[in-house]
């Protein structure tokens, strides 16, 4: 009994890391169509940002926060109207080049500027502390993570689909032509929406950081685990990503608790079996 | 072309200029290869090779009995036994280097062992901590340590401590699996039993199922085993964040708490116990010597287990040099390096003639604060301890 509320706990606790380091991409690869291999790379200037200023500038981490999650979005935005906005129209292929090119860029410059070793980002004492489950104890950082992922997704899932801006984002990723001849911004809808992935990956970076450790290859190491979220809950399905996230953590943790020798096996295993069932994403048919 | 005999002598007395000049430098300059990762998620190691070693021969005044010595790095990025060989092979035969150094990862130095072997060039490893592979060719020896070296002396003091019930948790790749075989052996000679026997995989990042078994054990400690940076970090929060120190388990670890990870653990680190054989804060002449040494020549270089095992590995290398007078002689120079003793910032060490192994003493240290840095402070001396894995 004890055994399964572990499981249960830390799997959600684990999903919730998952998905806040995920829904980045969800949003720039799933709702944007646009291969964006850099979303590493963004998660990691945020978390390097925040790591800088909590540890070199003794910021709180309440301002350092929203401060790097703004800076990941607006190099995202800077990058988006310089360069990426060429990439749309080009096949895949080029996007996958230029991106993971992008992401080399990057992990060499943190490396030359702030060294190879491991950032930490010094939290503040409300989150370094655990929490008394009675039975057992857990971080008060996996709370906020786990208030952050639910916020995110309800929020940006009423964005897309109640708002007038989620009809525009939509539109102009359907059909660029005909939004644009109806008078939507697309120029502005794009941009705005890529520096908005950016700044979620930058969130990801920071909040995630507990588990998934900043270090120049940071943006390499666990691009594998962000595509398979989004993959699985589907393009551009941000609860679908959420609900991915929390069945791939559990299947995760429940191999960690009872099977560990075999590695990652039952996460990839349960990704496939979850993709053959439902190929478009979990919450489509 | 037409030579005429004018020509031709100059372009004679060029050539044996030249030749003669050649020859003259292969016999002043000693030429030592030093392979390591310099790129790429290990290149920290690579840097503490190449300052250790550096700053060795500049506190002989920058000559080794009175010897030029050219190190020339190579990058082998990380395990990657194919390229290292390719690398070595270069070094030996269009260098023509007379010793090669360096090596963190096992498959890469077992991927040289026949190269040295039929060139007779006498390799030092600086670090990889695999027992076998001295066995491997008799032109290995080795300035770092062994995880059987390191775990055995810390099973019989758990043994004596008390300790009856403990886990293993290791990460599942080469080392940890020796590490936890290590352990396992001489714990249960010792009366001890192992309750339960953990691999974690290597591509963990959520460590807190691993610490709740460790803690539904009922292990009176843990035995573990974490490659350095992020593994290593993440588990020792996990340990932190579930309670186990609270619920009494004793940490039991090897080189977790090595200097270049230590300050990024902070408080959590504090009063965790390893067995290792140096500390950056071990109270000698040799290794306050060997810290000055270290910083002048790179003020942001970690004195640790990298950076002492280049050291002496240099020191390996001069006395060869000197046993050789600077001639490419590896059966000399290996007769020379097989009987050595010397006082190395970790303290009194030797070679040991038949395994090549470096024979040294084996530290308790607990973490504690010293100002605002964090220390692995010597608490108990084990004595010196051979290679246990390879005379097992």
């Amino acid at each position: 009994m004890q055994l399964l509320a572990n499981i249960l706990i830390d799997g959600v606790a684990y999903g919730m890391v998952l998905f806040i380091i995920a829904v980045g991409m969800s949003v720039t690869l799933g709702l944007m169509r646009f291969v964006n291999l850099s979303h590493g790379a963004f998660a990691m200037v945020g978390g390097y940002t925040a790591a800088l200023l909590t540890r070199e500038s003794e910021w709180s981490f309440w301002l350092a926060l929203p401060v790097a999650v703004l800076v990941a979005g607006a190099l995202g935005a800077l990058l988006e109207a310089l360069v990426l906005r060429h990439l749309y129209r080009r096949s895949e292929l080029d996007q996958v080049l230029f991106t993971i090119g992008l992401t080399f860029f990057l992990i060499a410059a943190t490396n030359a500027l702030a060294g190879p070793q491991v950032q930490l980002i010094v939290l503040p004492p409300l989150l370094a502390q655990s929490v008394d489950l009675g039975f057992r104890t857990l971080p008060a950082q996996r709370l906020l993570v786990i208030a952050a992922g639910l916020v995110v997704a309800g929020s940006a899932a009423w964005v897309v689909a109640r708002t007038r801006f989620g009809v525009w984002l939509r539109a102009a990723v359907d059909h660029p032509e005909t939004a644009a001849t109806l008078g939507i911004p697309i120029r502005t809808v794009q941009c705005a929406s890529f520096a908005a992935g950016a700044a979620l990956a930058g969130l990801g970076g920071v909040l995630g950081a507990e588990l998934m450790p900043l270090e120049p290859f940071y943006a390499l190491k666990y691009l594998v685990l962000v595509l398979v979220v989004v993959a699985v809950g589907g393009m551009g399905s941000l609860i679908g990503a959420l609900v991915a996230a929390l069945l791939l953590g559990s299947v995760e943790t429940a191999s960690k608790y009872l099977a560990s020798e075999w590695g990652s096996l039952f996460f990839f295993l349960a990704m496939a079996l979850l993709l053959v069932w439902r190929p478009q994403g979990l919450l489509k048919r | 072309m037409t030579l005429s005999p004018h020509r031709l002598a100059t372009a004679l007395a060029t050539t044996a200029a030249l030749a003669f000049a050649s020859f003259g430098a292969s016999a002043q300059t000693v030429k030592v290869g030093i392979l390591g990762p310099f790129s790429g998620p290990f290149a920290h190691y690579g840097t503490l090779f190449k300052a250790g070693a550096e700053a060795y021969i500049a506190s002989q005044g920058g000559k080794l009995a009175g010897k030029e010595v050219e190190l020339i790095y190579r990058d082998t990025g990380g395990p990657n036994p194919g390229q290292t060989k390719t690398l070595a092979q270069e070094l030996i035969v269009k260098d023509k280097v007379d010793y090669l150094g360096g090596f963190i990862f096992t498959p890469n130095a077992f991927a040289v062992a026949p190269l040295i072997q039929q060139s007779q060039t006498p390799t030092v490893i600086f670090n990889a901590a695999t027992s076998s592979i001295t066995d491997k060719s008799e032109f290995f020896i080795r300035t770092s340590y062994t995880l059987w070296q390191v775990t055995v002396p810390l099973a019989q003091w758990a043994a004596k401590q008390n300790i009856k019930k403990v886990v293993t948790a290791v990460t599942d790749y080469g080392p940890g699996v020796d590490a936890e075989a290590a352990f396992k052996s001489e714990f249960g000679k010792q009366g001890g039993t192992v309750v339960e026997s953990i691999r974690m995989p290597l591509a963990t990042t959520d460590f807190s199922p691993f610490a709740q078994r460790i803690k539904a054990s009922g292990a009176q400690a843990v035995y573990t085993f974490l490659p350095g940076g992020p593994p290593n970090l993440g588990f020792i929060k996990a340990y932190n964040e579930n309670g186990l120190a609270q619920a009494g388990i004793q940490f039991l670890g090897t080189a977790e708490m090595d200097e270049y990870d230590l300050p990024k653990f902070g408080d959590a680190a504090l009063g965790l116990t390893t067995a290792f054989h140096y500390s950056a804060a071990h109270d000698s002449p040799a290794n306050k010597k060997f810290v000055e040494a270290l910083k002048k020549r790179d003020a942001n270089a970690v004195a640790n287990y990298a950076s002492v095992g280049a050291w002496d590995g240099m020191h390996v290398i001069h006395e060869m040099i000197k046993a050789t007078g600077g001639q490419k002689d590896g059966l000399k120079a290996l007769a020379a390096a097989r009987t050595l003793q010397w006082e190395s910032p970790r303290g009194p060490v030797r070679i040991d003639a038949k395994t090549r192994h470096i024979v040294q003493n084996v530290y308790l240290r607990k973490v504690e604060k010293v100002g605002t840095e964090m220390v692995n402070k010597e608490v108990l001396n084990f004595g010196p301890q051979v290679d246990h894995g390879l005379d097992k």
